[in-house]
Parts: structure tokens; sequence; C-alpha cells
């Protein structure tokens, strides 16, 4: 199945605001962030689509100036063997505000349940109804989400000292 | 000397006990059987037929209270700085650690953007020997492990502090 049946099938189910990018070596879909769960449960569930593989999840953070943050899906359907990937950018919240809150596709995918935990983790992206949402690679007392744009590691940690000059 | 006959009789060997104890304690350095990342693999390497540690009586020991030297063999997180610290404590008197690996020795190369890596595991337990190297070569490590037992050689776990005061008149 090629990328402009696929979304047709996406704008007949979803709606106009299902909006392509064709100018990359890869063709996105971009969808509204609060329908990612659906369409998840779509791509995977129809039968003309079935995707049934994950591939990846990734994070981007564009920074406090443009504060917006994207999520990228790949995936897969192993027996159709067509491709998909999905963009979502939504408002990235600043120091003091909570967490951007994103609906999880963790009961779809159980692949994800790891990568939204590693988003949440480095990236610091709540995702509803995940069933374990906490930090994946990082003490759980650590401070901050490192891979953001203006993330600034702490001074200590457990009374080491973080930075290499010494004090 | 390697003319003489071994018969395997007669023999008699002078030493005092100072000397007879570090001689054992260097001849059988037991280190705690753990490896955090790539410089593990050279560690591993060490232990294996090809570099064979055991002929210096090093061999790795499960648990830390059997162990005499801890080999920081990796990167150290700060998750697990706290793992390290609590083993470095379990391990029974006199112990010694060998710091191996550019990262354990100053953080290696991810001194400055490395916001999850402890710069030095000299910043969490007290090191004796320091192999440079990313990572450093078996041969390195066995040459950590020869400096360590010279540090041993000289230490003197039985004089009486006194004693040692009077022989060099400083305290030990």
């Amino acid at each position: 199945m090629t990328f402009e049946e696929i979304k047709q099938i996406l704008i007949t189910q979803f709606g106009e605001n299902i909006v392509s990018e064709e100018k990359g070596p890869q063709p996105i879909l971009t969808a509204p962030a609060e329908k990612i769960a659906d369409l998840c449960k779509f791509l995977f569930e129809d039968e003309r689509l079935y995707f049934d593989f994950l591939q990846s999840m990734s994070a981007l953070d564009n920074g406090p100036v443009l504060a917006t943050m994207e999520l990228v899906y790949n995936m897969t359907s192993i027996p159709y063997g067509h491709n998909l990937m999905i963009k979502i950018a939504f408002p990235r919240n600043a120091a003091d505000e909570p967490l951007p809150n994103i609906p999880t596709v963790s009961h779809i995918w159980r692949t994800a349940d790891w990568h939204e935990r590693e988003a949440f983790d480095l990236m610091g992206i709540n995702f509803v109804n995940h069933p374990d949402m906490r930090r994946i690679l990082l003490p759980e007392d650590w401070e901050g989400n490192p891979l953001r744009k203006d993330y600034q590691a702490q001074e200590e940690y457990h009374g080491i000292h973080v930075r290499s000059e010494n004090v | 000397m390697s003319e003489r006959i071994k018969t395997g009789d007669g023999g008699i060997i002078l030493t005092n006990a100072e000397d007879l104890m570090n001689w054992a304690r260097l001849s059988s350095l037991w280190p705690m059987g753990f490896g955090i990342a790539c410089c593990a693999i050279e560690m591993m390497a060490t232990y294996a037929s090809h570099y064979d540690l055991e002929r210096f009586g090093i061999m790795p020991r499960p648990s830390p209270r059997q162990s005499d030297v801890m080999i920081v063999a990796g990167t150290v997180t700060f998750k697990m700085a706290d793992r390290i610290r609590r083993l470095y404590e379990q391990m029974p008197e006199p112990r010694y650690v060998i710091s191996m690996g550019s990262c354990s020795n100053c953080g290696g190369p991810y001194w400055e953007h490395g916001y999850h890596v402890v710069k030095g595991v000299d910043r969490i337990i007290p090191v004796d020997v320091y192999v440079p190297g990313c990572p450093p070569r078996p041969e390195a490590l066995i040459g950590g492990f020869m400096k360590l037992q010279e540090k041993i050689r000289g230490e003197h776990p039985l004089a009486p502090e006194l004693f040692l005061e009077m022989q060099d008149g400083v305290p030990a």
C-alpha cells in the first residue's frame, strides 16, 4: 500500500487535520497530538493497514524559543511490508509548568512502554494512562530532563560534585 | 642459583613475619568479580587464559566479603556510584582499589557533557592505583597489579605505630 492510499484512509477516518509532508526522503504524516492514541489504535486494528510493529518512538525538543516538542512514531506492517512515519507536535512546558500530557500508545504496542518511559525520563513528556510512568535510565531522585535544550546539570548528587572541575 | 639441584630437603628461608605476611597478601590478591563497562571486557581478557592473571594468584571472587581488591573497570554513573560505595564498604580491610581506564580515572570522554558520569571514582572511594587507557590493554592492567603489589610490599601491617615512629621519626 502506498503512502497516498494510507493517507486517504486516515483522512476519511479522522478528517482533514492529518497533513502530509513529502519533501524529505520518507513522507511524514502530521497528526494532532491529542488524537495519537486513537490514530494508532486504528492503524493497528484496520485490516487494510495492520501496523503491528512500532519500530521506534523518538522525542524532539525544539527549545524554549520555539517552545514546541515533537514525537515521531515509525511503524511497519510486517505482513504487508509497508511503513509509516507519524509526527505530532505540541507545546513545551516552561520550567515552572507541569509536563506536557500525551496519550500513551503502550496498550497498542508493548514496545512503546519503555520508549515512553525513556521520553519521560530524558525529555520530560508525560504519557497519560501509561501503566508505569517512571524514569527508566536515570536514578529516581534525579533532577531535570537531560535532553531538553535548556537543561543544566545539578550541582551535586548524593554529596558527589557533578561537574568535572573540582570545587 | 639455577644450576643448583632442588632436592626438597634442608631448605631454610629466613624472614620476618611482616615480610612473609606481605608476600602472602600480594601473592593472592583477590579482586571482586564485577565490571561496569567496556573496560570489563579487557579485564575479562586479562583473567582468561591468554594473559592468565591466575599466575599472580589473582582470581575473581563472587562476594565483596572475600575480596581484597576492587577493580573499577568502566564508566561510573551516578546511579552506580551508591552501589559502588556500598560494595567498597562491604569489603574487609585491608582493601585496595584499582581504577581502570579513563572513565573511572577522571570521567574520560564524558568529562564535559556527561551529566550522568562521576568524574573520577576517587570522588566516592579512595583509589590506590590508576591504570590509564581507553580501555587499557591487559598488559597495562597487569602493570597496575604489579604497582599494587609494590605498594603492599612496603606496608607494615604488624608493626606497632610507636616502633615506626622510632624508626622513621615520623608517625606512620
